[in-house]
């Protein structure tokens, strides 16, 4: 009996100890830990409970048959983030280069299938070079079942890919269809064809990390929805978030003890909007005054920064948090930040979490550019969203809310719960020098009639007085007290039951 | 006495003045420029009155609008504070012709001792010891470089209007002369109007002391004991504290007897100040009389227990001095920072913006001015005191057209490492965000060998910073009870994340008792015993530290009891720990398990990008000039370009010899903090 139970002991450690030592060695020397010491990390100390420690391969080609890891190049479970049960995946690039089989693939179409049947959201842990091409065609298949399987949990469960090492070809689209993809500066990337295949076909020549690097998908194509220093800070992080997150579609959004008065006034908050109309201000300064002890999880930071999204708690409650930012472009709306603020409206309802939108938009940006883009699409985007949600809504106008813009940053119009104003806020279709030219086109030679009709037009509608007569603007509060007057705002929402009409699914202007 | 006073200022002094005011009785009326609408003396004031756009030659000095603003107002008296019009004989002269009382000294001895070179001559005839230079007009650069040879070098380079380090230059030899001429008359002619120069020698090992008079219009005159301002950047005082730790009695008896000596012989009256230079031998130098409230006044007031600008109200009202010098006596020791919105890791440049926060610490009664019923607050009493004269507040608004003094924070204690401890502590509390400022230097001045025992001389900064201020490296001890506090605040707060509600029951998580805690470079494994009072950490070697605290999580400030010793925290979230500020030091501490600390080890440490062949902006300024051309070979400390912020030229030099690759900047050009001006080879 001693004998068959030290074989399971043996059997584990060889398990455990993936590719081997040198293989270890290797991976940290490139500053990357290995996917078992990344689980650790990610889950509660010693919650982690593991299926298909001894799952192997089955191919029999190019002399496969003498190479059967245990476990095959992925380590597969559960466990918790502080008591919160989570699905996990973390791919062993000591382990065959991580490469997915169809028995790789299987192991994680075995954890999604459990965590969407009990509720639980799944991180991947990505550190693979591909496709086991000596698998051929079973490998592809793998790659489609887990593909499916994040569709189908789309929407069910939250689903987090961290990016580790190597990601591409057919591999970065489980990823992509993830809720929230992370990345690791200078250790991780990610492309659907790399440099070599970029040059032979292209004639570019690109680095690795130009072409896909977390840099790249961060700030350019954002692809991805942060990048941290190392793979200790990334998980951590990743800890963090889903600290914010529900578990799934079924439950509100997480609850936890709170040290922070919700009628906290802030004074400083009557001086946020500068004086001159076009002088831009730090909307993220708002948004960590009236948030919950100033924690804010800034999601998409360093892309189409005109837009903020990102998680606050208000009560102790995760609340989704969308801001037009003043300091870039203005914070007028464009084809990015509408995308950027969709995609996130869009999480928030899919797994109830209510959202606070603070408003200071000055209108679309113009040009050929964004029109040859599609930004009317990609703009209707964000109106779909903000439309199509059903979670509590609460807006904030601080200053400009012009034109579409108005109506896109979810208005009244849009089933708003509550919108707020700020006594510096100006609801008009446009600014007042550029609407009095329109009314008063016959005068435009005479610059000082201009000005008299401008101020004029600021007088009746640079205010949130029009809006608040007609209804569209509930009440105007104080600066100082939105913390408070937000915070109740969404208490008195707790019990929010809203439909909208059966249908397949929508069709978002995709 | 008056019914109403106006105001001919702004910031803090603006409101200390209103304070005195109010507190006897004096309606105030405060003056503002466009960039002043919102500013806390406005706020103060009884009433307000706009004199014009925000720079302060087109508002705060034109005499012809505060005049204005005394006639729509009704103010029967002006006090001037400091800088501005304070020392503007022809002011004084405009108050005087439509009979309006100056808070301030006549207006014969205002112009007497504005003019260095005059006053100079007036107090070698009045018996006061001086400084040997040329007192005459220089024409132009050439003869500043003759005449400071003849001196010998280095000379000292002054504006003859000048005052608070403004166009004051040293030069050690004939390049820095001629430069230091040609800044210095620029400097002068925007922020004076008068461009006159003149050239001293420069006094090595100089201790900066000064006496403080008080004079009525009555003949009496009084000395209320020295400050110490040695503690300069630039010419321009940082910290000042009375008593001086060098000067005894007797040498305090002689300067004082001829400071108010030469107050006599001007016909001074109302609150002056004769400022020394005092050598290594304690013999002492005249340097310059300032015929108004000085800027670190508030330490005269703290250790006499007089309220200066109450007696020069009343002086201005004819009303005798009601003490004699006898009466002066001076009690415990205050020490005074000033707070800058100036960034000590870049320099010292200004920085402008807005205040996202600041938080002061609590102002707290004690020593002769709490005893004299003359605290200007309802601050709580206490064994040291705080006073902070401040005249900005949170949500306010840094602009680049003032001073860039923003507070002037005191303590007083009964000795002077009481002091020096309260104010270690006052500091440590003090929230400034939004801009940068010289909080943390000020810490680590505080903190010292060379401050802590008084062996101080003006070059201390530049001697003892000769590289600037990089940050603090704080001792072992220090690093200790930062470690048990961040511990023990780490856990609570982990603790915390484990209360999440949809955890599974049964299976929550338990935080441990054991962490390592790295900061500094340093790690140590600690285990945390924690009970209902607080937490006992120990450390490997068995050290104990007792910690306990009201910090809950996001609480920026942790006032940490260890060991019985108070630890003031400001704290910052980071991943897996805080950033911690204290003691002038910033680091970055993080709280891990063991295993977490074990895997933490093997990520690599990653290196900074290379700025060292770019010449970067260091504060949003105005390019007035660029003095290199691409392909030109530059020598270390070459001056490479000028770059203006809130109204100083400041000079961006080579760090090394290299050549000029690219420059992407030009005069006029508008530059952003961190902008590449210049690249090289």
């Amino acid at each position: 009996m001693k004998d068959i139970l030290s074989e399971l002991e043996d059997r584990r450690e060889n398990a455990r100890l993936g590719g081997g030592q040198r293989r270890i060695d290797a991976q940290h020397a490139r500053g990357k830990l290995t996917a078992r010491e990344r689980i650790e990390l990610l889950l509660d100390e010693g919650s982690f409970e593991e299926f298909d420690m001894f799952v192997s391969h089955r191919c029999t080609d190019f002399g496969m048959e003498d190479n059967k890891p245990a476990g095959d190049g992925v380590v597969t479970g559960w466990g918790t983030i502080n008591g919160r049960q989570v699905y996990v995946f973390s791919q062993d690039f000591t382990v065959l280069g991580g490469s997915v089989s169809a028995t790789h693939a299987q192991k994680i179409c075995k954890i999604m299938d459990m965590a969407v049947q009990n509720g639980a959201p799944v991180i991947g842990i990505n550190d693979s070079g591909g496709a086991r091409i000596q698998e051929g065609v079973d490998a592809l298949a793998g790659y489609a079942e887990i593909f499916q399987r994040n569709i189908m949990a789309s929407g069910v469960v939250p689903q987090i890919s961290v990016i580790m090492g190597p990601c591409a070809g057919g591999a970065v689209y489980s990823p992509a269809m993830t809720d929230f993809i992370f990345m690791v500066k200078d250790t991780s990337y990610m492309f659907v064809t790399g440099p070599d295949v970029v040059k032979t076909v292209t004639n570019e020549v690109v680095t690795a990390e130009e072409l896909g690097g977390a840099s790249t998908h961060t700030k350019k194509s954002s692809v991805a929805d942060g990048a941290f220093e190392n793979d200790v800070e990334a998980l951590a992080e990743v800890r963090r978030l889903v600290d914010f997150l529900p578990l799934n579609n079924r439950e509100k959004p997480p609850v936890r003890p709170f040290f922070d008065d919700p009628a906290r006034i802030e004074d400083s908050l009557d001086t946020l909007v500068p004086e001159n109309p076009n002088t831009p201000y730090d909307m993220k300064e708002l948004i960590t005054k009236i948030a919950d002890e100033g924690d804010f999880y800034e999601i998409q930071e360093d892309f189409a920064k005109n837009i903020i999204t990102g998680f606050v708690r208000l009560e102790g409650q995760t609340v989704g948090v969308v801001a037009n930012q003043p300091m870039v472009l203005a914070g007028c709306l464009d084809i990015d930040s509408s995308r950027k603020a969709a995609r996130f409206v869009r999480f928030c309802d899919c797994f109830e979490i209510p959202i606070l939108t603070f408003v200071d938009v000055p209108g679309f940006l113009p040009g050929t550019s964004q029109e040859y883009g599609g930004v009317i699409k990609h703009g209707a985007k964000l109106l779909f969203a903000y439309g199509e949600a059903t979670v509590p809504k609460v807006t904030v106008i601080t200053r400009k809310a012009y034109g579409g813009a108005y109506d896109v940053m979810a208005s009244k119009h849009l089933r708003g719960d509550f919108n707020y104003a700020w006594p510096t806020a100006e609801i008009a279709v446009m600014g007042a020098k550029g609407a009095t030219e329109i009314i008063h086109r016959a005068d435009l030679n005479d610059p000082e009639k201009i000005a008299q009709k401008t101020a004029e037009y600021e007088d009746r509608f640079a205010n949130p007085f029009v809006a608040a007569e007609r209804g569209f603007i509930d009440e105007v509060i104080m600066p100082h007290s939105t913390r408070k007057r937000v915070a109740r705002a969404f208490a008195s929402l707790r019990g929010k039951q809203l439909k909208n009409p059966w249908k397949k699914h929508d069709n978002i202007p995709l | 006495m008056f019914d109403k006073i106006l105001i001919a200022n702004r910031g803090e002094i603006a409101c200390r003045v209103i304070k005195t005011a109010r507190k006897m009785g004096i309606k105030t009326v405060a003056i503002y420029s466009d960039a002043d609408k919102q500013a806390l003396h406005v706020q103060m004031a009884d009433e307000a009155v706009h004199i014009g756009p925000p720079p302060a030659n087109q508002s705060y000095i034109v005499i012809d609008k505060v005049m204005e603003a005394i006639r729509q107002t009704g103010a029967q008296a002006v006090h001037p504070g400091y800088g501005f019009l304070s020392e503007n004989s022809k002011f004084a002269e405009a108050l005087e012709a439509e009979g309006v009382a100056f808070v301030g000294p006549p207006k014969g001895a205002i112009e007497a001792m504005g003019d260095k070179i005059t006053s100079k001559k007036i107090a070698q005839e009045a018996g006061v010891s001086t400084v040997p230079g040329y007192m005459g007009l220089i024409a132009d650069a050439d003869e500043a470089v003759k005449i400071s040879n003849e001196i010998g070098y280095p000379v000292m380079i002054k504006a003859s209007a000048g005052g608070g380090g403004k166009g004051m230059r040293i030069a050690w030899n004939d390049e820095e002369a001629r430069e230091g001429f040609q800044s210095s008359k620029n400097e002068a002619a925007n922020s004076f109007g008068d461009d006159r120069i003149f050239i001293e020698k420069f006094v090595t090992q100089p201790r900066h002391i000064e006496i403080q008079v008080l004079c009525d219009k009555h003949g009496n005159g009084i000395y209320l004991g020295e400050r110490e301002c040695s503690i300069q950047r630039r010419n321009q005082k940082v910290v000042e504290e009375a008593p001086s730790p060098f000067l005894d009695e007797e040498t305090r008896r002689a300067m004082g007897e001829q400071a108010v000596a030469l107050a006599k012989a001007v016909g001074y009256s109302s609150a002056g100040t004769v400022e020394f230079i005092v050598d290594g031998d304690k013999n002492f130098y005249f340097l310059e009389m300032n015929t108004r409230l000085q800027v670190e006044h508030p330490v005269t007031e703290l250790i006499t227990g007089v309220d200066l600008v109450e007696q020069m109200i009343r002086v201005a009202d004819g009303a005798e001095l009601p003490l004699r010098q006898e009466d002066v006596k001076l009690t415990g020791w205050a020490i005074e920072n000033r707070l800058y919105a100036e960034d000590p890791y870049r320099n010292f440049l200004p920085s402008i913006g807005r205040l996202t926060r600041y938080r002061p610490p609590a102002e707290v009664a004690a020593g002769p001015m709490a005893e004299n019923g003359t605290w200007h607050g309802d601050a709580p009493a206490g064994d040291t005191a705080v006073r902070n004269d401040t005249g900005v507040y949170e949500g306010g608004e840094i602009s680049m057209y003032y001073d860039p003094m923003i507070a002037k924070l005191c303590t007083w204690g009964p000795t002077r490492d009481a002091a020096i401890e309260a104010m270690r502590i006052a500091l440590d509390s003090f929230e400034v965000e939004g801009i940068g400022h010289n909080l943390p230097f000020v810490a680590a001045v505080m903190d010292h060998p060379k401050f802590v025992s008084g062996d101080m001389t003006t070059a201390f900064i530049a001697e003892e910073y000769p590289d600037g201020f990089a940050g603090v490296e704080l001792p072992e001890a220090d690093l200790r009870k930062i470690a048990a506090s961040c511990a023990a605040m780490h856990r609570v707060a982990e603790i915390r994340r484990t209360r999440v509600s949809g955890r599974m029951d049964n299976h929550e998580r338990k935080v441990g008792t054991d962490w390592v805690v790295s900061l500094q470079g340093q790690s140590y494994p600690v285990v945390i015993d924690a009970d209902r009072d607080g937490a006992t950490v120990r450390f490997e070697d068995g050290e104990a530290l007792r910690v306990s605290s009201d910090w809950t999580p996001g609480d920026q400030l942790a006032t940490v009891d260890v060991n019985g010793e108070t630890l003031v925290l400001k704290t910052g979230k980071i991943t897996q720990g805080f950033r911690i500020r204290s003691r002038g030091a910033d680091i970055r501490v993080h709280v891990r398990t063991p295993r977490q600390a074990e895997l933490a080890q093997l990520m690599p440490e990653k290196q900074a990008p290379d700025t060292s062949k770019m010449l970067l902006c260091p504060m949003p300024g105005l390019i007035v000039k660029v003095d290199v051309e691409v392909g030109q070979e530059v020598q270390e400390g070459q001056a490479l370009c000028t770059v203006e912020a809130m109204k100083m030229e400041n000079i961006l030099r080579a760090e090394r010899k290299g050549v000029v690759s690219k420059i992407n900047a030009s005069a006029g050009d508008s530059l952003a903090v961190d902008d590449v001006i210049m690249e090289f080879e």
